[in-house]
């Protein structure tokens, strides 16, 4: 029995031969029916194979071209509906494929461990701990006090019992923060004073402005929250992202939990990860205008942009950028500098792509550019062959 | 203490903004300060601004004064009268104009009713939102505002008769349409401007409907028995112009049919429309790249030697022909002197254009389309009364534009033809879709104007019963006969060996970017490369050194000037752009070689 499979294992994926494994069990298939199940799936396989020379890499940016031109603008945001504004559309798309750093409106889906979400209050109290929120987010004067030579903090009451704090707990997050620094606590606040020797005026003034910083609860960087229902689960959408920090919660699911920037899931999940990150932010863009665009190309897209273990963008400092060919780096963006480049090092151009074929006006090396005739030769004699 | 400007510049300043505004108005409106001056406070940089200049945009409106308009019953009644103009109505306080600024401190009221203490101003009336052509769009307040724009653009570009004086003018790219009909749903607007002596289109009987798929697309179809009988006929002109030029040494353009001696001479067929002037004659016929004002020029470029030299001396030809794939009939010739003294020739061509496939048609409502096919009277629907539409307008051109003002036009349309009345559909004071239907009942037709046709080819009654009536239809200036092009083979530019671009060239349609990308895509390679052979040459390349070698015609062979006779040199077949590239490459200091290796 597993032998059949076995001798299936480089015509067909692993996953297809599990499958039919599976299902040949659950029907009760005969060796024979085995064996012809088998074949058809090969059959059906290879027809599904994309040709050799095929332009796939063209294909799939006019899948994208085509689809891109009817793409709304810029959406800006959503009247009346609570909701984080996130860049959707060409923008998003564009410095998705770009790989820019830092993604320009950070988003994160943060969702929660089943025993967290019984009700609305213990979810609202999870996210205002996943918000950044700074000392002068709680206090109602920020003030300094050149007799004493110190910094006074007076706190906001209501926010203070609101978000339940205390104050020896703010004393040691600024303490830990600003170091250097004492900490007392005063009648409607708190007091800082300099433990250095020597304090002027710009000093505080410094001190001041860092106190303002200080971060007291939550995750750098997330700067809105907003629970939300989403079929009967419960999500946190977050604006600004910090995927590191907020998988480090205990509250948190972290198989579920996303953000919208690819450098984060590639530095803390690896590299698939970021693959599929591509994809799924790719679709949902994709999803969100209305377009139609066959996996496969956002699929092969995401795979180039992530073979070499790193994410690259398609710019011409990342995937085009790296072309051998030095007319089809130079065709691309900034030719000029390729060319002066090239004549540095004394580049060759072996003329083995498109671009440059069309260039120099030669067929190119796809579709029915590609294969080429060969004649077997008669053999000749030993020393006619050495030739 | 605030600041006034006049114009822009620092005069003085005041302490009651109120006081000193009011005065200011006040004195306008009493013809002591001119009436061209505005006066506006900016609240936000609390300045006052007093503007004199020319250029601000400016609109009238009623004065009103304590909630009440200045504008009385009895100065309405004097307007009705003809006892009052519109000067005196500004000058007695009654209409001023404002400018953008001071348009920012008044409370204008659209209509004497909703009048409070509080307004300032009283709007003339609500159609003053609207421009010229916007206002000349029947029903336009029921048409959705993308199309109204669309429609008041196309009105520009209808046929119609631009100009009373065209025949003694000398406009590009001018055309007149031959039987030019006033709206029978008219506007306001149609009479203040005058639309009657320069109307721009025809009153068209149109069916709602599908037929045989020649309207899908936004085309149209036209009945070719209106076609014949003169339905959107037009004359087109086309003026040239030339002068007698002089040169430096005395020597000057020579007007007349030129010698066959001279350099470039065409052939006697080309300047056989010419009179002995050299001057084409009136009401002749020419057809393509034929000469209409012969003439001839002196040499180029004359060295001091070549001045003496008699086989130098000839004179070059420079004659003006018409285009390539244009034809037309002389209309009129003009000689007279330009402004430096030199003889100017003018002449212009007429063609008489009739409508044919791929011309463009519009309504005013934005529904704009080309003729699809034009079908002969007999294979036209008809209705049970024998009527057969001008034009077949697709349905499917209706919904998603929203473009009900179309629909009504028509409605109208056959109200005003059947009781031979104009209708007024001014936006926002027009008769209603009840009133027009009832009307239509009156007079024994079916109120939602709908009629049985018959199917001329089988004479069945068609199922569905078709919308119609008389619709305003405008030719526009885009003509096939203008735009047709194809070429096989044809000039190329000097520099790069690549077919010209453009119509009046005989250029060639450009394989792009996006279109090589498409061809890629097909994998069809050797099609692409075909596509691109324009331009191709062959080279030859020395395998040496990787550079241009020579060829020798006269041996038959090719050397490389670098490396001498010995070395290998071969032919390479490659795109001349790329030929220009290595040299442009050259030329910035970047050394280019090619390396040669047998392909297989």
């Amino acid at each position: 029995m597993t032998d059949i499979f076995e001798k299936y294992k480089d015509k067909l994926p692993g996953a297809i031969l599990e499958e039919i494994k599976l299902e040949s069990k659950s029907n009760e298939l005969t060796q024979a029916e085995i064996i012809r199940a088998l074949d058809e799936s090969v059959k059906e396989y290879e027809a599904a194979l994309i040709a050799p020379g095929e332009a796939i890499g063209i294909i799939t940016a006019e899948s994208f071209g085509e689809a891109g031109t009817q793409m709304t603008l810029n959406v800006f945001h959503f009247a009346g509906v609570a909701e984080i504004q996130v860049t959707r559309g060409l923008p998003r798309l564009i410095e998705l494929f770009d790989a820019r750093k830092e993604p320009s409106t950070p988003s994160m889906e943060v969702y929660l461990k089943p025993e967290f979400t019984a009700n609305e209050k213990t979810i609202r109290r999870v996210a205002s701990f996943i918000k950044e929120m700074k000392l002068q987010e709680i206090s109602s004067e920020i003030s300094l006090n050149i007799m004493k030579q110190s910094v006074d903090i007076d706190f906001n009451e209501e926010k203070i019992k609101l978000y339940g704090f205390k104050k020896e707990e703010i004393i040691e997050k600024v303490t830990k923060d600003l170091k250097n620094v004492t900490v007392k606590e005063t009648k409607k606040g708190i007091t800082i004073t300099s433990n250095s020797e020597e304090v002027n005026l710009s000093m505080l003034y410094k001190i001041k402005e860092n106190a303002k910083s200080v971060l007291i609860r939550g995750i750098s960087k997330i700067t809105q929250v907003l629970p939300k229902k989403e079929d009967s689960k419960y999500v946190i959408l977050c604006a600004g992202s910090n995927l590191k920090e907020v998988l480090n919660m205990k509250e948190v699911e972290s198989k579920l939990t996303t953000t919208n920037n690819i450098f984060e899931i590639s530095s803390s999940l690896g590299i698939e990860a970021a693959r599929q990150a591509i994809i799924n932010e790719a679709l949902s863009v994709i999803e969100n205008q209305g377009l139609d665009i066959n996996i496969r190309h956002v699929m092969f897209l995401a795979d180039i942009m992530t073979q070499t273990g790193v994410v690259r963008g398609i710019t011409r400092g990342g995937i085009s950028g790296e072309k051998e060919s030095v007319l089809a780096r130079a065709s691309f963006e900034t030719p000029i500098n390729h060319l002066i480049d090239a004549s540095l090092t004394g580049e060759l151009d072996n003329l083995k792509s498109v671009i440059e074929n069309v260039i120099i006006n030669q067929p190119i090396p796809l579709g029915t550019g590609l294969p080429g005739l060969m004649s077997k030769m008669k053999k000749e004699d030993k020393k006619g062959a050495k030739k | 203490m605030i600041d006034v400007f006049l114009n822009e510049a620092f005069i003085g300043s005041v302490t009651d903004i109120h006081e000193f505004m009011e005065s200011v108005k006040k004195q306008r409106r009493e013809g002591i300060i001119p009436t061209n001056l505005n006066i506006g406070h900016d609240e936000g940089l609390n300045e006052i601004h007093i503007e004199t200049t020319k250029g601000r945009c400016r609109r009238p409106l009623i004065i009103v004064e304590n909630g009440k308009s200045k504008l009385t019953s009895e100065l309405i009644t004097k307007i009705e009268n003809n006892q009052i103009t519109w000067e005196e109505l500004t000058k007695q306080g009654v209409i001023e104009y404002l400018d953008a600024r001071e348009e920012e401190n008044a409370y204008v009221a659209i209509s004497e009713e909703e009048l409070t203490k509080e307004h300032t101003h009283l709007e003339i009336s609500p159609i003053t939102i609207l421009g010229i052509c916007t206002s000349l769009v029947p029903f336009s307040n029921y048409g959705s505002s993308s199309r109204l724009i669309r429609g008041s653009k196309i009105q520009k570009q209808g046929l119609g008769l631009y100009a009373k004086n065209f025949l003694i003018r000398n406009d590009t790219d001018a055309s007149v349409l031959h039987y030019a009909q006033r709206p029978i749903t008219t506007t306001f607007m149609h009479d203040i401007f005058n639309y009657d002596s320069r109307p721009s289109g025809q009153n068209l009987t149109i069916a709602v409907m599908s037929y045989e798929g020649y309207n899908m697309q936004d085309a149209t179809i036209l009945n070719r028995g209106s076609v014949e009988r003169g339905l959107a006929r037009s004359t087109f002109f086309r003026p040239y112009s030339t002068t007698e030029l002089r040169y430096s040494g005395g020597l000057m353009d020579q007007i007349g049919i030129p010698d066959k001696e001279v350099k470039g001479y065409k052939s006697e067929k080309d300047y056989r429309h010419l009179e002995d002037d050299g001057i084409v004659f009136t009401e002749a016929q020419v057809g393509s790249e034929e000469v209409i004002i012969g003439r001839t020029s002196p040499p180029r470029f004359l060295g001091s030697l070549e001045e003496f030299n008699i086989a130098a001396n000839t004179r070059r030809e420079s004659s003006i022909s018409i285009g390539e794939e244009t034809q037309g009939i002389v209309d009129m010739t003009i000689i007279t002197e330009n402004e430096e003294g030199n003889r100017l020739i003018q002449t212009r061509l007429r063609e008489n254009r009739i409508p044919e496939i791929g011309d463009k048609f519009a309504s005013r409502h934005g529904q704009k389309g080309v003729i699809g096919m034009l079908i002969p009277h007999i294979d036209m629907p008809f209705s049970s009364r024998g009527i057969t539409p001008d034009i077949i307008f697709s349905p499917h051109s209706i919904p998603s534009r929203m473009t009900v003002s179309h629909l009504l036009e028509v409605l109208a349309g056959k109200v005003g033809a059947l009781n031979s009345k104009l209708i007024d559909a001014t936006t926002f004071d027009n008769p209603s879709e009840e009133s027009l239907r009832k009307q239509l009942l009156e007079l024994g037709f079916s109120e939602d104007g709908k009629e049985s046709f018959y199917n001329p080819i089988t004479g069945q009654k068609f199922d569905a019963k078709i919308y119609t009536g008389n619709i305003y239809y405008l030719r526009l200036k885009h003509m096939v006969a203008n735009k047709l092009h194809a070429r096989a083979a044809g000039r190329v530019q000097l520099l790069t060996r690549q077919p010209v671009e453009g119509r009046a060239m005989g250029g060639g349609l450009r394989v792009g970017e996006m279109e090589k990308d498409c061809l890629v895509a097909h994998g069809a390679a050797l099609l692409l490369k075909e596509r691109f052979d324009s331009d191709k040459t062959i080279l030859h390349i020395c395998e040496n050194c990787g550079m241009f070698a020579t060829y020798d015609y006269f041996k038959n062979k090719a050397i490389c000037t670098r490396c001498g006779s010995d070395t290998k040199v071969s032919p390479v077949e490659m795109s001349y752009a790329f030929k220009l590239f290595l040299d442009e490459i050259r030329t910035i200091g970047i050394d280019s070689q090619i390396k040669l290796k047998d392909k297989f």
